[in-house]
């Protein structure tokens, strides 16, 4: 968010410089990440719309072991930590720091999937079973679709942010700021669904 | 932080192709891009409006004799898909929003060029998708809604491809949406206030908004509907436990939207057509941009009048009838304010006023039975009738393709360089008008009396007002000649038409014609007041 904050100021001094212009590429982001938040808000919607409307069959199990996903919760949780950690490493232009960071956030996100594929084989439900199945499967499928595609680009920035050759440095910061960006909303996303899948 | 131009960027596009090749490459220039935005279109609408015309000759006699009757839900479905996704959603926002936007904010190009090409080319393969999907197995059958559980028991190839087709093309309205607000919002020239811009940036900002918010749910609600076909999962099966109605509630969430995103900009285009050709500056600026902002908020929120007929609970009915009815009120400022505009105006008859003026005649027709359906006791009435297909019809093509071609007309000069020929443009014009109307006004009686849709079939009752309706078909099918042979020869023998032949003040009329690959020569000029015709009779600041 830095990026924003910053560009205010050089946007004034804009006028003498023709050929400049602002870094938006934080405000595209945060326009796409809106439009995704919205793909969830419509499941969430859908869910709740068939809590509320559509009664399972008899003998139809919905109910939810909470250990594995409390665990998830504070792996993810922490994982944002983590990658605020490198963040404010390479801004003091610690690569090492920054890439060891990163490297735990990866390493707290592959442990999430692992969580998370164990709790899909010990369930007592599949795919087909019951509506509340289906719409299981299909939030946290989309989740953790989110969570693998997150781990992916943190494994590239931390291999950009290595000391001979990484790209990634205190003044080509974005790369890491896109993805910390991304990696807090998907945070966010699974607390909420969290909150209204394991919890309601 | 800010990013230097890079000299270098500069010279690579020196080095992509010249001439008519370079609107077959991967091009980042905004204007190449619009133009592949609106000739792509076009050819999606000829092959739309062939579909059109078979079902308009399936439609003169009562019986299914023209094709089998699965064929013809195959066409219906084809023609409503490709002319909402492939030709007025990508013309009306991508072509003309690429080529002008960018204008208007003073810049040299939108605010991400290389995002911008990828989002045009997702269009041609999904659009050849959708199309060659009739050659295998057949199709999609249910319609442009494909509601289940029809569109869960017809063949499962044709509607598995329209569901990937119409994900593409939702990505890339998506991408192209984000563009937009990046570009208006972020990438005005210094010195440039937001109460400044030109009315179509506004009305693009608007339909962004909607776009980034509405799209996605569609997307998320289709993959929920692949599951279904795919999977065997009963999301929207009701023998497996599922609710359809929630199907229909998350995809109208995004198709009503879908309605303001094909017409929004046409409000914007014709906002910038009238003032130039009447002479005047545009009536109430401000009332306009509210007017904008509202159909924003209050579209996003009215979705179920779609869905009276679906058991909607009587809380449901009430909120929805009464939030559409209010949709008519910021519609109304802006058709007095048009009005209002060309009012006491020096007004030129020319083809682009002429198609701005059709487009308030039938578009105030098609609001007036909106409002109509909007009432709960008419809607269960006439609900899934011609009536519905007549009143959307005024809409998206009595409003919405008027305006395009208004707006071809109103920047072939710009676009191209070359005068086109005025009286074929007249001429297109009366055909489209007499033969819209035509085939389109007769179908509000025959919705009245019960006349279904989506059927090849129909009582022998209605055949003479079908055969009229399909008589104003022709025409509107004729009506494309006049048309392609205009811009033919305009494009190869036309006069040259000088940097602004209409003496207009919006910014593209500015630079050259056609317009350098930068835009702009020097510095972009700072246009503070876009419509300022005849000050003495000025309503601005």
């Amino acid at each position: 968010m830095t990026t924003l904050d910053s560009s205010k100021e050089i946007q004034k001094n804009n006028s003498e410089v023709n050929e400049t212009h602002e870094d938006f590429r934080m405000f595209g982001l945060i326009t796409f990440l809106i439009a995704d938040g919205m793909t969830f808000a419509g499941f969430f919607a859908a869910y709740l719309t068939y809590k509320a409307v559509n009664p399972l069959p008899d003998g139809a199990i919905y109910e939810l072991e909470l250990p594995i996903p409390t665990l998830n919760t504070i792996l993810l949780l922490v994982s944002s930590a983590t990658f605020h950690k490198a963040g404010k490493a390479l801004l003091k232009d610690k690569k090492s720091d920054s890439q060891k960071w990163l490297f735990f956030t990866a390493f707290l996100g592959i442990i999430f999937l692992i969580c998370q594929l164990f709790e899909y084989f010990h369930l007592p439900f599949g795919l087909t079973d019951n509506l509340f199945a289906s719409t299981f499967y299909a939030l946290t499928g989309f989740h953790g679709l989110h969570v693998t595609l997150g781990t992916l680009m943190i494994l590239i920035i931390a291999w950009q942010s290595r000391i001979n050759g990484g790209r990634l440095s205190s003044q080509n910061i974005f790369p890491l700021e896109a993805v910390e960006l991304y990696w807090h909303f998907v945070d966010g996303i699974w607390v909420i669904l969290f909150i209204i899948l394991y919890l309601l | 932080m800010t990013i230097s131009i890079d000299p270098q960027k500069t010279n690579n596009e020196s080095l992509q192709p010249k001439g008519w090749l370079r609107y077959f490459s991967f091009s980042l220039d905004h204007k190449v891009i619009g133009i592949q935005y609106l000739v792509c279109g076009f050819l999606f609408y000829l092959i739309g409006g062939t579909l059109a015309s078979a079902i308009r000759i399936e439609l003169a006699s009562p019986m299914s004799d023209f094709m089998p009757r699965d064929v013809y839900n195959q066409v219906l479905t084809l023609h409503g898909t490709i002319m909402i996704f492939l030709w007025i959603v990508p013309v009306v926002n991508g072509a003309f929003g690429n080529y002008l936007i960018p204008f208007y904010v003073g810049a040299r190009d939108m605010a991400f060029p290389r995002l911008n090409a990828v989002a045009f080319w997702l269009i041609p393969p999904s659009g050849l998708m959708l199309v060659a999907s009739y050659f295998v197995e057949g199709a999609a059958q249910a319609g442009w809604t494909a509601y289940p559980p029809l569109s869960i028991t017809t063949p499962q190839s044709g509607q598995i491809i329209w569901i990937l087709s119409v994900l593409l093309l939702g990505g890339s309205s998506i991408f192209g949406g984000i563009n937009f607000i990046a570009t208006i919002i972020k990438l005005r020239r210094p010195g440039l206030k937001l109460m400044q811009l030109p009315m179509y940036c506004w009305a693009m900002l608007g339909t962004s908004l909607l776009v980034v918010l509405s799209t996605p749910v569609l997307a998320g609600t289709l993959i929920l509907l692949s599951f279904d076909i795919i999977a065997n999962t009963g999301f929207f099966n009701p023998v497996l436990g599922g609710n359809v109605v929630v199907y229909q509630h998350l995809f109208w969430f995004y198709s009503h939207p879908a309605v303001y995103i094909m017409v929004l900009p046409a409000f914007g285009l014709v906002s910038e057509i009238l003032p130039v050709h009447a002479r005047k500056p545009l009536f109430g600026y401000t009332t306009m941009v509210f007017s904008i902002m509202g159909i924003v908020v209050l579209g996003l929120v009215v979705w179920a009048h779609h869905m009276f007929t679906s058991g909607t609970p009587p809380w449901m009915r009430l909120f929805f009838t009464i939030a559409t009815a209010f949709i008519a009120v910021p519609t109304g400022i802006k058709f007095f304010n048009w009005v209002a505009t060309l009012w006491g105006g020096k007004i030129s008859i020319n083809s682009a006023m002429l198609f701005s003026c059709g487009f308030i005649i039938n578009f105030v027709f098609g609001g007036i039975t909106g409002v109509a359906l909007a009432q709960v006791p008419f809607d269960i009435h006439v609900h899934d009738t011609y009536f519905v297909v007549a009143h959307f019809h005024y809409i998206v093509y009595g409003g919405t393709v008027f305006i395009i071609f208004s707006s071809i007309y109103h920047w072939f000069p710009k676009v191209t360089g070359k005068m086109f020929n005025e009286k074929l443009g007249i001429l297109h014009f009366i055909i489209t008008f007499i033969g819209f109307n035509l085939c389109f006004a007769p179908q509000h009686w025959l919705g009245l009396n019960g006349m279904p849709r989506r059927v090849a079939e129909y009582d022998p009752q209605f055949q003479f007002v079908n055969q009229i309706s399909s008589l104003g078909a022709l025409l509107m099918a004729i009506s494309t000649i006049p048309f392609l042979i205009n811009v033919f020869l305009s494009v190869r023998n036309g006069k040259d038409a000088g940097d602004n032949p209409w003496n207009a003040l919006t910014p593209e009329w500015l630079t050259s014609s056609p317009p350098p690959v930068e835009n702009w020569e020097g510095e972009s000029p700072l246009v503070e007041e876009p419509y300022g015709y005849g000050k003495e009779i000025s309503e601005q600041k």
